[in-house]
């Protein structure tokens, strides 16, 4: 290593790990257990079905939008830094 | 008037506006006595004009422009756009067919290709558009540097883009030959110049813009047939939200018509059918022969006893018609068998997951299912007229602005799939099975005429039971408006969004091959002194090479262009995927590493496909290659061996070979935060 990892691409890397679970798990895990899911009903759908063909579509945008969130923030905070640094 | 509107948001409004005017003045215009056929041609011309005078305005013969539209499309615009080249002609009319046939199997898709985007936003779409070139080759060949890379990617690039782009044609050429009787050869060309019209002279620029008008229509013409059908049924025209007590309906139909006497008598008929197919097949070639001597031994008798001509002419042509050799026999009696295999089988319940009779069997359908997921997604991360978007946005925040756009217009698509397949499927559940067959509705006649809908009345009942019903797959989006009775510029208006389907992403997919061609080649390989303008002259040439050529390939209408879709994404995911994400994330990625990455997951993927699928061309002389697919995955699937292999190689070589020492300044750059325009 040349220089220390600034501290943005360690935030931007920490949260992207994070949410990258997050998409793994809904991903692949909620549908692993697909058929038990099913039992369940969720608004007259069964609730496996559901995920598979709404659930999962709208927390997919919902990941999205927190990541984009969390990005703008961290460029402010980048911002920030450099006008105090000068 | 709107003041909070950009001027782009009113241009579009306006020309919204000016289209849903013209769909009312044709459903009036139906009213009084306009012939279906006009109602046809009037939304090809209109649609097509559209296009073409978007892609007039936008001409332009700058470099920047052509390739990446000026890094000027607002991320609202290019999040359109994304999606009108990410829906095909397969996403459009075939999904909901998918759906409809396999139940919960086919949420795959719905899934994997949503669930991709995810990827291209977290770990994609920001570092291209810092990076901020033109093509992926052009990123991988600046991350790993060398040529060699980018002459792999620029293969990996047109390889699946090419098979692609073919299906999109081969759609148009289907619904132009379909909706204005056009022959289909016709159908290719005349859609090959509304594709060229958009490209051919602005590129990118003007590409962009017709994809953000094709968008708006398609996405029209998709909802409005199955918000009717909704409104039919339940009250309620919001067909996503209701859905769910409709497809408690047809679970309880799917109880009593499943199990019902009739329906098991049809399934065993089937059964023996396939049987008898598979006796024949065991026999040859001795059957063949006796088949001939058969049905040369009736035609001679009937003559003897001076029958009715017409009858000894059906039996000479049922004498014609027999294969010509043992070879041929084979392969159209198995054919025959697994078609009745098929319809002997109980059907699946449409929301039952990984249905299976044994706990084998479900798990093997859990691996399919998981398995497809994993290659859609990564496929979609990696297919390059996708990620090439992503470049044409003003900045990185705006960049990733466009991802989240880009998901929700599609998604507007992809959560009404389920909706209309389920719609369809009590449509066919109450008002088609047990009908006699002579008083089906006109348009079951219309569709088995061109062999997408197919009937035969196996037991002799004189009704329909469900197994004698085949549908094919791209037939439940075309026909739901004749399915529902609705008027006729429904039909037209689902014609004029499957064409806007398969026009837009076909744009898209010549641009990406074009460029690969005149951009990573021409211009970075051989001729990197190459004036701009001649380096856009030798880019417009190559593609309408390009075009003509994939025209000409569909115009042969090739069988399993389908498959090969499901393929692409395998290659595409297989070959990109690796190289791109290590390269942005893992500092320690090498030149070497990358290469060998994408070789040996490529030829993995490519492996698999070939090896499962034509185990049979014995024509080649390959014959007994056949093997046993691995975990039961089929060869859609194949990318999960590509990607993993590609992941494994790329990170051994890369540890073995010493570090780029370029590597850290060009992460430093893509990795920072953004820039203000004054620091």
């Amino acid at each position: 290593m040349l220089q220390e990892t600034p501290v943005y691409w360690r935030k931007t890397r920490r949260l992207t790990i994070i949410l990258l679970l997050l998409w793994l798990v809904l991903t692949f895990g909620v549908n692993w257990f697909a058929r038990e899911l099913n039992q369940l009903d969720f608004l007259g759908f069964p609730l496996g079905f559901y995920m598979g063909a709404q659930g999962a579509l709208l927390l997919y945008l919902a990941i999205i939008v927190y990541y984009n969130r969390k990005m703008r923030a961290l460029d402010a905070e980048q911002d920030n830094a450099r006008d105090e640094g000068g | 008037m709107l003041p909070s509107l950009s001027r782009l948001q009113r241009y579009y409004l306006v020309y919204t506006g000016v289209f849903l005017l013209f769909i009312a003045g044709l459903a009036a215009l139906e009213q009084n006595g306009m012939p279906p056929r006009w109602v046809g041609y009037a939304f090809l011309v209109f649609t097509i004009t559209m296009y073409a005078t978007i892609g007039v305005l936008s001409r332009t013969s700058d470099v920047s422009e052509y390739y990446v539209a000026g890094r000027r499309v607002p991320a609202f615009f290019n999040g359109m756009a994304t999606g009108a080249d990410w829906m095909s002609a397969a996403s459009f009319m075939g999904l909901a067919g998918t759906l409809y046939l396999s139940g919960f199997q086919g949420l795959a898709y719905v899934i994997g290709w949503t669930g991709g985007f995810v990827l291209v936003a977290l770990l994609l779409a920001p570092y291209l558009r810092r990076f901020g070139q033109f093509t992926i080759p052009d990123f991988l060949s600046a991350r790993y540097g060398g040529n060699f890379i980018r002459l792999v990617a620029v293969g990996a690039a047109i390889l699946a883009s090419f098979v692609y782009v073919v299906a999109q044609i081969y759609g148009v050429g289907v619904i132009t030959s379909r909706f204005v009787s056009l022959q289909f050869e016709i159908g290719v060309f005349v859609g090959l110049a509304g594709i060229l019209v958009c490209s051919f002279l602005g590129g990118m620029r003007a590409v962009t813009w017709t994809q953000v008008a094709q968008y708006l229509i398609l996405i029209v013409a998709y909802i409005t047939p199955v918000a009717i059908l909704s409104y039919n049924v339940t009250g309620v025209a919001i067909p996503q939200v209701v859905y769910g007590q409709v497809l408690a309906q047809v679970s309880q139909l799917e109880e009593t018509l499943f199990d019902s006497p009739v329906e098991a008598e049809v399934r065993q008929l089937y059964r023996e059918r396939a049987d008898r197919y598979a006796e024949k097949i065991m026999q040859l070639p001795v059957s063949l022969t006796h088949e001939r001597e058969q049905l040369a031994n009736q035609i001679n008798e009937l003559k003897a006893s001076d029958a009715q001509m017409r009858e000894i002419v059906a039996l000479e042509r049922q004498r014609r018609e027999l294969p010509h050799d043992p070879e041929q026999a084979r392969v159209r009696w198995e054919n025959a068998m697994y078609s009745a295999v098929d319809r002997s089988k109980p059907p699946v319940h449409h929301a039952e997951a990984f249905p299976g009779e044994t706990p084998e069997a479900q798990q093997a359908q859990r691996l399919n299912f998981l398995a497809l997921i994993f290659c859609l997604t990564v496929g979609t991360a990696a297919l390059p007229h996708v990620l090439m978007r992503y470049y044409t946005t003003p900045s990185v925040a705006q960049a990733r602005e466009s991802v989240f756009w880009s998901l929700l217009f599609i998604m507007v698509l992809y959560i009404t799939a389920p909706a209309y397949a389920v719609f369809a499927k009590h449509e066919v559940f109450t008002n088609l099975i047990g009908i006699p067959i002579t008083k089906l509705p006109g348009w079951v006649a219309a569709w088995s005429k061109i062999g997408l809908v197919g009937i035969e009345d196996i037991n002799g009942d004189g009704l329909l039971q469900l197994a004698e019903l085949s549908l094919n797959p791209d037939v439940i989006v075309l026909a739901t408006p004749e399915i529902a009775g609705m008027p006729y510029v429904v039909s037209g208006l689902v014609a004029a969004g499957a064409l806007a389907a398969a026009l837009s992403t076909a744009d898209g997919l010549l641009l990406t091959i074009t460029s690969a061609l005149s951009h990573d080649v021409y211009y970075r390989i051989f001729r990197p002194d190459a004036s701009t303008q001649f380096r856009l002259v030798i880019s417009k040439s190559l593609l309408l090479v390009v075009a003509i050529m994939a025209a000409t390939v569909a115009a042969q209408k090739p069988g399993t262009i389908l498959s090969m879709v499901a393929w692409a994404f395998s290659i595409a995911g297989s070959a990109f995927f690796p190289a791109l994400v290590l390269g942005i994330f893992w500092m320690r990625a090498t030149k070497v590493g990358a290469i060998a990455g994408m070789l040996v997951g490529l030829s993995i993927t490519l492996y698999y496909i070939l090896r499962l699928e034509f185990s049979n061309l014995s024509w080649l002389g390959l014959q007994g290659q056949a093997m046993e697919p691995w975990f039961h995955l089929q060869s859609t699937s194949a990318g999960v061996f590509g990607v993993l292999a590609g992941f494994v190689t790329h990170i051994v070589v890369s540890l073995l070979t010493p570090p780029s020492p370029e590597a850290a300044s060009f992460l430093a750059r893509i990795r920072r935060g953004h820039d203000r325009e004054v620091s």
